[in-house]
């Protein structure tokens, strides 16, 4: 069992090295890296939005609730809010509902080009498949940072939103907690850790895609094992970078 | 010409290719030939260089596969024209953007010179108001024409095509196997179809190599086939009585 996950390691990393080697013509890459941005980030824009924007409500409700002390201030709220959203939030949560979302889609689209011999044509042709398949998806994810971005600042809104509106605190105390011992580096802190999960949603699931063997419900059910492993990456480098960042 | 010799295939214990020589020659429609697990797929595979010979040379005019450096492989490929059996045409892509994929890839043209060449190429397969439409948009048949205007638009100098007719009425499939002759003769290309159907053997083949259980068991050609007394290949080809019929018939009037 061991071995077998070592060696899929190894195949990962040589997947890697392989993706940044013989370039597929830069005429036909930049439609790629366009097409690939309109289906990874501009598709991801309206659930990233709608789930920040009620997620970022929700935390400020839970926060005004379990602050029952009349002696805790109620800027604690906008505080508390800025603090979930932007630390953990936006960029670790967001990332394991689009390894479902982008990570399935690039596992099944992948996996569906193998079953169909399609990158078998690529590859008979002279074409460096893994470069012309995954490099065009890496580079469409460094806009992933502003994806996270947006969904820090709708979070953070939604937030203000529930807050004033449900009547836990006032505008003027949310903003105050917003703007409480802000440590700039959170903002950089983040930003890093979402650079590292944009490189594994975009590789992890290409990974299960391009190695898949069989037919179309192995196209399933490789798309379900991509999700598991990009979540696992996620979760476990989120611990690992906080450790190294934050301590 | 591409020139095999003494190739050899093994996957764990099972050794699929046991020591295959032969010469495909341009100009010709090569067949191979035989039943399922015969190692048709196999050698078609190290045609193309998607495996490595255990044992033995592939070489393409004088070229040995397996001494050629990556880039000269690549290179190589360029020179490769390719039939899928499911076509494997890009779903993304229109007809028009997967004839010109090739010519976008690998050559400097401007645009106009490669709509300019994917209109003449598409008119060759006879495809008409296909252009814009996606392959899932398209009946089997055209699939099978757009797969092979693709294969012959960057001028290729070898033709593979892995079971072009499966899953076409009979019909098609002998259109689609004419055109593949005509190709193959007008252009001068050495062509290497994989097939167990009957009626491309007889519509086609200019070289017939028969395959059983790994090993070479007999070639010639579409003639030969009826006066051959090799049991391996009657046997494969007169399974059916149809072609029991037809030998009849033709050894009469011999």
């Amino acid at each position: 069992m061991l071995v077998r996950y070592l060696s899929q390691i190894g195949k990962y990393f040589l997947m890697l090295k392989e993706v940044f080697r013989n370039p597929t013509k830069w005429s036909a890459m930049r439609q790629l890296i366009f097409k690939e941005i309109d289906d990874l980030i501009i598709d991801s824009l309206g659930i990233v939005c709608f789930i920040s924007f009620f997620v970022g409500g929700v935390v400020s409700i839970q926060t005004a609730l379990n602050l029952t002390n009349p002696l805790i201030p109620k800027y604690l709220i906008g505080f508390a809010t800025r603090q979930s959203v932007i630390l953990e939030f936006a960029p670790t949560f967001i990332s394991i509902i689009m390894a479902g979302k982008m990570g399935s889609f690039i596992t099944s689209s992948i996996g569906t080009m193998r079953v169909t011999e399609q990158i078998d044509a690529l590859e008979v042709m002279g074409v460096n498949s893994l470069n012309y398949l995954i490099f065009p998806k890496i580079i469409a994810l460094l806009l992933y940072p502003f994806v996270i971005g947006i969904a820090m600042f709708l979070g953070v809104f939604g937030g203000w939103i529930a807050s004033v509106y449900g009547g836990f605190a006032s505008s003027n105390e949310f903003i105050t907690g917003i703007q409480q011992e802000f440590i700039p580096f959170h903002i950089a802190y983040a930003f890093i850790k979402t650079v590292v999960f944009a490189m594994l949603l975009a590789t992890i699931p290409s990974f299960h895609g391009y190695y898949m063997k069989g037919g179309a419900l192995e196209v399933g059910k490789a798309s379900t094992v991509s999700f598991v492993w990009t979540s696992v990456t996620i979760i476990l480098s989120n611990y690992i970078l906080t450790q190294l960042l934050l301590t | 010409m591409i020139e095999v010799k003494n190739v050899e295939k093994s996957f764990g214990d099972s050794k699929v290719l046991k020591g295959i020589s032969t010469v495909f020659d341009a100009g010709k429609t090569n067949l191979i030939i035989g039943q399922s697990g015969s190692g048709k797929t196999v050698l078609l595979k190290s045609l193309l260089g998607i495996h490595s010979p255990d044992k033995g040379t592939i070489s393409f005019d004088g070229r040995i596969y397996s001494e050629l450096t990556p880039d000269e492989k690549r290179a190589l490929r360029t020179e490769i024209g390719m039939v899928f059996q499911g076509s494997a045409l890009f779903d993304s892509m229109t007809v028009e953007e997967n004839v010109g994929f090739p010519l976008k890839m690998f050559t400097n043209k401007t645009d106009a010179e490669i709509k300019e060449r994917v209109n003449f190429v598409i008119n060759r397969v006879n495809l008409i108001n296909a252009n814009h439409k996606k392959p899932s948009e398209i009946s089997g048949g055209m699939q099978k024409r757009v797969a092979i205007a693709r294969a012959i638009v960057n001028n290729p100098k070898y033709l593979f095509c892995d079971e072009p007719n499966s899953g076409l009425d009979p019909k098609t499939a002998i259109v689609i196997d004419n055109l593949i002759h005509e190709i193959t003769v007008e252009y001068n290309i050495t062509t290497v179809v994989n097939t167990h159907d009957m009626n491309s053997v007889m519509e086609i083949g200019d070289k017939i190599i028969f395959l059983k259980e790994g090993i070479l068991a007999w070639e010639g050609t579409k003639k030969d086939i009826f006066k051959t007394d090799n049991e391996a290949i009657t046997d494969f080809v007169y399974s059916s009585n149809l072609f029991k019929k037809i030998r009849k018939a033709q050894n009469k009037e011999d």
